[in-house]
């Protein structure tokens, strides 16, 4: 995942900002543009898209801040985005939060050696299979410690090659 | 000769192994010099059978399932995998002719009728199974007669509201305005729902058939789905379906050599619960934050930038082609009293056969849970489930024999919803369930009016009193009046349905809040 991002630069971002289609030149699709390229929209993106858009600073940033998903620094290689909604606590991740706490990191931290960022997300849409998580873009179903532990040494792997 | 062998594709079952046994099966037949063709379907949302492999055989599609990687060789050498041998080859993991599994006989595909049976990108093979015939139609008919027949279906919105859609469709068709949208809703947030995913990877062109025949019948020329960038892999497989029915003439610049233009594209949220809300998915899509508007005025005359706007949920849409290729008559058939039609129910959670079941409405909710789910997966007591994604009621086990339709669940304060089942077994603590109702609602709220911003962090902070034993019968009489505030108090579904689990923990578990 890394190794796809570009890094930001304000000539970049305004790249990034030109090559969005016509139907797309709003604040939400520009902010999610960004992060697609850079893996997070950079604070000096705020008033670059305000400008570009011809809407107020302020409405920008309302707009990065509500989103859960939209972030201001840089993520780790690999992200696990933990379920916690109501199927997944059925089938245990509650118990599962608590070993990853331990074994990785607690949600909304990252990892010791900086490799993996835990988030919690509401429903990945796998509530048969709980718990579930998405480690990057590969959801993972029936997780345990193990399975887990699998799926980031691989998505680390891909974040290298 | 050639053997076809399905391995799901879908999200779910490649979450647990599917692409291992796809693999395994392709290198396994290369090994053995067998000429094998893998086709990677949608999921026929048997998902205690998944990874279901299928083979094509003289007797129908025989299956075997749960398969993993390790299971192929046995498979390869039973000759299990092969068109001729395979009608009549044996295996411990045989399901037999998968049409004639009970679990799957006994339901009434409408809107999933293709579901796990197509290659979902496959054009022809989707074309070969029904496909367009909805469309077809509509060219004929005509917007009035689409509309009547969906009238006179009875089709109810499928997102949770219940509201008739061919009514809904009949106000946006007679809204004067020189530009209309149509808005899928697939941000499918409710815990213990999948089906919109299952539809945008497993049948992506129903979904937009049901949108054409929709733009043509308001007069609607421009069309957004709104996914969630929770399913990635759903928006991928969406995003190369939109191109194929480009390619194919079906949105674009002309529909089908009507002259009439509709164009359709795909829009992914970023991490909001609350944009599942008709007008929050709206501002969403407007590319601001997802704040509730008020209604009046009806996105149906005023929504997406102000012009008239129909929105309905993709189960809603994707129902719509057969409906018009069939007669609304025909779809009305099935039902209970003022719920027509089928609901695909999603059985999640603790489960021991999760998976999608479309029956018409009316079977009681026992039959659903202990009848196709087989109890809880972990084998212990059926303790507490919740109908209707997290702002539906927590039902008791002896609470179960209610009819599942729109009206039967609201006379006992609960919610169809999306038809999302979740299952609980003893082990699970209801005042915890009532305590993360208010979190997620605190922290999904759209902040726009008090009784929803305010009173769920308060909601969070009361129960928490009542579980540390605090002032707990003085606690109990707050919590209720907070209950009552927000279910009258609050802008939207959001803020005034978090009460639902709340105090359907407290009716039926109230031992849990006196430990």
């Amino acid at each position: 995942m890394a190794s796809r991002r570009t890094a930001w630069s304000a000539d970049e971002g305004e790249r990034v900002l030109r090559g969005l289609h016509e139907h797309d030149r709003l604040v939400l699709p520009a902010l999610q543009a960004l992060q697609e390229e850079f893996g997070y929209v950079h604070p000096d993106a705020v008033a670059m898209v305000a400008s570009f858009l011809n809407v107020s600073v302020a409405e920008t940033h309302g707009v990065l801040t509500f989103y859960h998903e939209l972030r201001t620094a840089p993520p780790a290689d690999v992200v696990v985005s933990l379920c916690s909604a109501e199927a997944c606590q059925a089938s245990g991740s509650r118990a599962l939060r608590d070993e990853v706490a331990s074994a990785i990191a607690p949600v909304g931290g990252r990892s010791a050696d900086g490799g993996v960022d835990v988030v919690e997300v509401f429903c990945l849409g796998n509530c048969a299979f709980g718990p579930a998580a998405l480690v990057n873009e590969r959801l993972v179903g029936r997780v345990d410690l193990d399975r887990l532990h699998g799926a980031v040494a691989s998505a680390r792997e891909e974040a290298r090659a | 000769m050639s053997t076809t062998v399905y391995v799901p594709g879908d999200s779910a079952v490649r979450s647990i192994g599917a692409d291992d046994v796809a693999r395994a099966i392709t290198e396994g037949a290369a090994a053995r010099g067998l000429d094998i063709t893998v086709v990677r379907n949608g999921s026929r949302g048997l998902l205690w059978c998944e990874p279901l492999v299928e083979v094509v055989t003289s007797r129908g599609r025989v299956g075997y399932g749960p398969v993993t990687d390790l299971d192929v060789a046995s498979l390869l050498d039973a000759g299990c995998l092969d068109a001729t041998t395979g009608a009549t080859a044996e295996h411990p993991l045989s399901v037999g002719v998968v049409d004639e599994i009970p679990w799957l006989a006994s339901q009434t595909r409408i809107t999933f009728q293709r579901m796990g049976v197509i290659d979902p990108l496959d054009w022809d093979d989707w074309r070969a199974h029904g496909g367009l015939a909805g469309l077809q139609r509509t060219l004929t008919a005509g917007a009035v007669e689409v509309i009547d027949e969906l009238v006179a279906s009875g089709l109810r919105g499928r997102g949770g509201a219940g509201f008739p859609a061919g009514i809904k469709w009949r106000t946006v068709a007679g809204a004067e305005a020189d530009q209309k949208f149509v808005l899928c809703n697939a941000d499918e947030g409710d815990s213990g729902t999948f089906a919109d995913r299952m539809l945008l990877e497993g049948d992506p062109f129903t979904l937009i058939e049901g949108m054409v025949i929709a733009a043509l019948a308001v007069g609607a020329t421009r069309g957004y789905v709104y996914s969630r960038s929770e399913y990635p892999a759903a928006n991928d497989t969406f995003r190369r379906a939109l191109e194929i029915a480009a390619e194919h003439g079906v949105i674009g610049g002309d529909v089908l050599g009507t002259g009439v233009p509709f164009e359709l594209s795909l829009r992914v949220g970023a991490g909001a619960y609350i944009c599942g809300e008709e007008t929050a998915m709206i501002e969403s899509l407007q590319g601001g934050r997802g704040m509730v508007r008020p209604k009046p005025p009806i996105p149906a005359l005023e929504g997406m930038f102000g012009k008239p706007t129909l929105v309905n949920n993709a189960m809603t849409l994707a129902t719509v082609p057969m409906i018009v290729a069939d007669g609304g008559a025909a779809y009305s058939k099935a039902g209970y009293e003022r719920s027509r039609g089928t609901q695909i129910f999603q059985l999640a959670g603790n489960v021991a056969r999760g998976g999608v079941v479309e029956i018409p409405f009316g079977l009681s909710l026992r039959e659903l849970v202990e009848g196709y789910g087989g109890g809880t997966r972990t084998g212990r007591p059926v303790r507490a489930v919740q109908v209707g994604g997290p702002l539906g009621a927590y039902l008791p086990a002896d609470g179960m024999d209610v009819a599942l339709d729109y009206e039967s669940m609201i006379a006992i304060n609960g919610m169809v919803g999306h038809g999302g089942i979740v299952v609980f077994d003893d082990t699970v603590d209801m005042a915890e369930q009532a305590r993360f109702a208010m979190e997620f609602c605190a922290k999904e709220s759209c902040g726009k009016c008090t009784p929803c911003r305010v009173g769920s962090t308060r909601g969070v902070e009361v129960i928490e009193k009542i579980q540390a034993g605090i002032d707990r019968s003085a606690n109990l009489v707050l919590l209720d009046d907070l209950c009552e505030l927000m279910t009258d108090g609050s802008l939207c579904a959001m803020g005034s349905l978090t009460p639902l689990p709340v105090r359907s923990a407290l009716r039926h578990f109230g031992e849990d809040f006196q430990r």
